[in-house]
């Protein structure tokens, strides 16, 4: 989301970026994005996370190149191979596939994942929770209650329920986990078009003749975005979690798709005798969730509105 | 003189529903003639700020008549022509500029929702000018401005659909008092300027005696006096309420109260 052309600076360009009298409407956003960059990347441990999902952003990219063997040839003769042997850096599977291999092109779908939930489940609760809020009434209640019935499920279960009625496969675990996904962020966008609604500025603007359209997505929406960011760093990793869930149980991915969940699966079998085939999977979902917590927590104290502008 | 800018008949404003439903306006009315700065005072809790906004329309929930420019109001609607006529400048400057826009933005943002597409970078330029602001604030953000500096950028907002009437709701209260006197000091000169119509609210009889033509007395929902300022300032006020309020003010600022300014004076 945040630009790297920012951390290899000129002198010249840096002082542009920080003035304090920007001259045009793209320094000026240039500058709040820089000095929420700086900010962000002063908090070592964000800095942390973002190196983390970097390089697994890389691995998944470059998945190709970084491979060692294709992951899906399977050669019974290597199966359940211990890491480091004969060049299989993580060993091998039940079927003899290399668990490096399987590893890299598994983030990908897995990053996949990520950026489709995180796309579609924010999205649909901020259209709900800011239209709930910003009309109130009987809108409001409608729209709430629809949103307690979702929350009322487990959110696994719920998933299961829909994979099942749409049949199995990413792109349906996708839908699933987006449909059970959006209700918290509809309840956070709806707090805060309330405490936002009855605000000064938004009596200005309605001042102005504007129309409630335009007040909540050029008004409202832009106040509820950074919280929702927030809660979609920090609820990565639930994402990662659920769709690994899925494949565990055999609903999201489907095999020989090497697919994080998917791939646990396959080792529980082994998992006493031959603990990698379980384990190095798990360390990737481990890190890919604690690098999104990690920067979710710093994108906290950046985006914080109730922070910022103090 | 023609018809009057803002006219008010028997105005009753009411807050809360059913059971609760609480009238806190009791019937005023109150004309305000055009080019006139007309004064509204009265203590926290009197009803002043809630004819403002049942003006405009922000409080939906009253009775009676209401003209401004001739155009009867009704409800919370008001038309394109009312938004253009009439602009409100609020209390807290750091309350009604959006955290998350640059001046530029607000006053972009502003005419483009009254249809004025031309010249808009003068035009932003020319009203930073008119409210005191050089150009390097355009493209900052509130947080980066002082107190006094919003409240001219709101004042910038509000002249942006060039207004005949502006209506200030306690413009200066949220400011230091030396702040308060540049922005009164900017009302009065934007007022000769353009011409304009104020109808202002306050509780500080200073500011009202400084800015006002008229002015009118509330107490719990009513008008219980209006005078000319030129009588305020000579303390002949009738009622007992305005005498108190002239005397609380009178205190606070180390005289000696009403009666014995009476007694000097003759």
């Amino acid at each position: 989301m945040t630009s790297h052309t920012h951390t290899d600076a000129k002198p010249g360009l840096k002082a542009w970026l920080l003035s304090d009298t920007p001259q045009s409407r793209g320094q000026a956003r240039a500058a709040a994005w820089y000095q929420g960059w700086l900010k962000l990347t002063s908090n070592k441990l964000t800095s942390l996370g973002l190196i983390v999902l970097t390089l697994l952003v890389l691995a998944a990219i470059f998945a190709p190149l970084l491979a060692t063997n294709d992951p899906f040839v399977q050669d019974l003769g290597a199966r359940l191979k211990p890491p480091g042997w004969e060049g299989h850096f993580f060993g091998t599977d039940s079927l003899g596939r290399d668990i490096y291999s399987r590893l890299l092109y598994g983030a990908r779908i897995s990053i996949y994942i990520v950026l489709l939930v995180a796309l579609v489940a924010p999205l649909l609760g901020l259209i709900i929770g800011t239209t709930a809020g910003y009309f109130g009434g009987w809108v409001d209640t409608v729209l709430m209650r629809v949103t307690d019935i979702f929350l009322a499920f487990p959110r696994l279960i719920l998933a299961l329920a829909f994979v099942a009625a749409l049949g199995a496969g990413i792109e349906n675990a996708v839908l699933a986990i987006s449909l059970t996904a959006w209700p918290p962020y509809a309840r956070i966008a709806r707090a805060e078009t309330l405490t936002i609604r009855n605000s000064d500025f938004i009596h200005a603007i309605r001042l102005q003749g504007a129309g409630p359209l335009r007040i909540i997505t050029r008004h409202v929406w832009p106040l509820c975005i950074s919280s929702l960011v927030i809660r979609v760093t920090l609820d990565m990793a639930g994402i990662i979690l659920t769709a690994a869930g899925l494949g565990f149980l055999g609903l999201g991915a489907q095999p020989p798709s090497p697919e994080w969940g998917a791939m646990i699966s396959e080792g529980r079998k082994y998992i006493l005798d031959y603990w990698w085939v379980a384990t190095i999977p798990g360390l990737a979902i481990f890190a890919i969730s604690l690098a999104f917590n990690l920067i979710g927590d710093g994108l906290r104290d950046v985006l914080d509105p109730k922070e910022a502008g103090k | 003189m023609s018809q009057p800018e803002i006219q008010i008949e028997g105005l009753e404003v009411f807050f809360g529903e059913g059971h609760e439903r609480n009238r806190v306006v009791h019937g005023i009315d109150l004309s305000v003639a055009q080019g006139e700065s007309y004064g509204l005072v009265g203590e926290s809790g009197s009803g002043k700020s809630t004819v403002l906004r049942a003006l405009v329309g922000l409080v939906t929930d009253w009775h009676g008549a209401m003209h401004v420019g001739g155009e009867a109001l009704s409800g919370a609607k008001r038309s394109k022509a009312f938004y253009r006529r009439v602009q409100m400048v609020f209390q807290d400057p750091y309350a009604s500029l959006h955290p998350r826009q640059t001046i530029d933005r607000v006053l972009s943002e502003t005419l483009a929702l009254h249809g004025i597409k031309d010249g808009v970078d003068a035009r932003i330029d020319r009203l930073l000018e008119q409210v005191g602001l050089g150009g390097g604030f355009r493209f900052r953000y509130p947080h980066q401005l002082s107190g006094g500096q919003r409240q001219r950028v709101a004042i910038a907002r509000a002249l942006a659909p060039e207004p005949k009437v502006l209506l200030l709701d306690e413009p200066t209260s949220a400011l230091d008092v030396s702040v308060q006197a540049e922005i009164l000091n900017l009302l009065s000169d934007l007022r000769a300027e353009f011409g304009l119509t104020y109808l202002m609210v306050s509780h500080d009889l200073g500011v009202i005696g400084h800015m006002c033509d008229r002015v009118a007395v509330m107490q719990t929902g009513e008008i219980v006096e209006t005078l000319e300022v030129e009588a305020m300032r000579r303390l002949q006020a009738e009622h007992p309420y305005t005498r108190h309020l002239l005397d609380s003010a009178l205190r606070s600022s180390g005289h000696e109260g009403v009666e014995a300014a009476q007694r000097s004076a003759s």
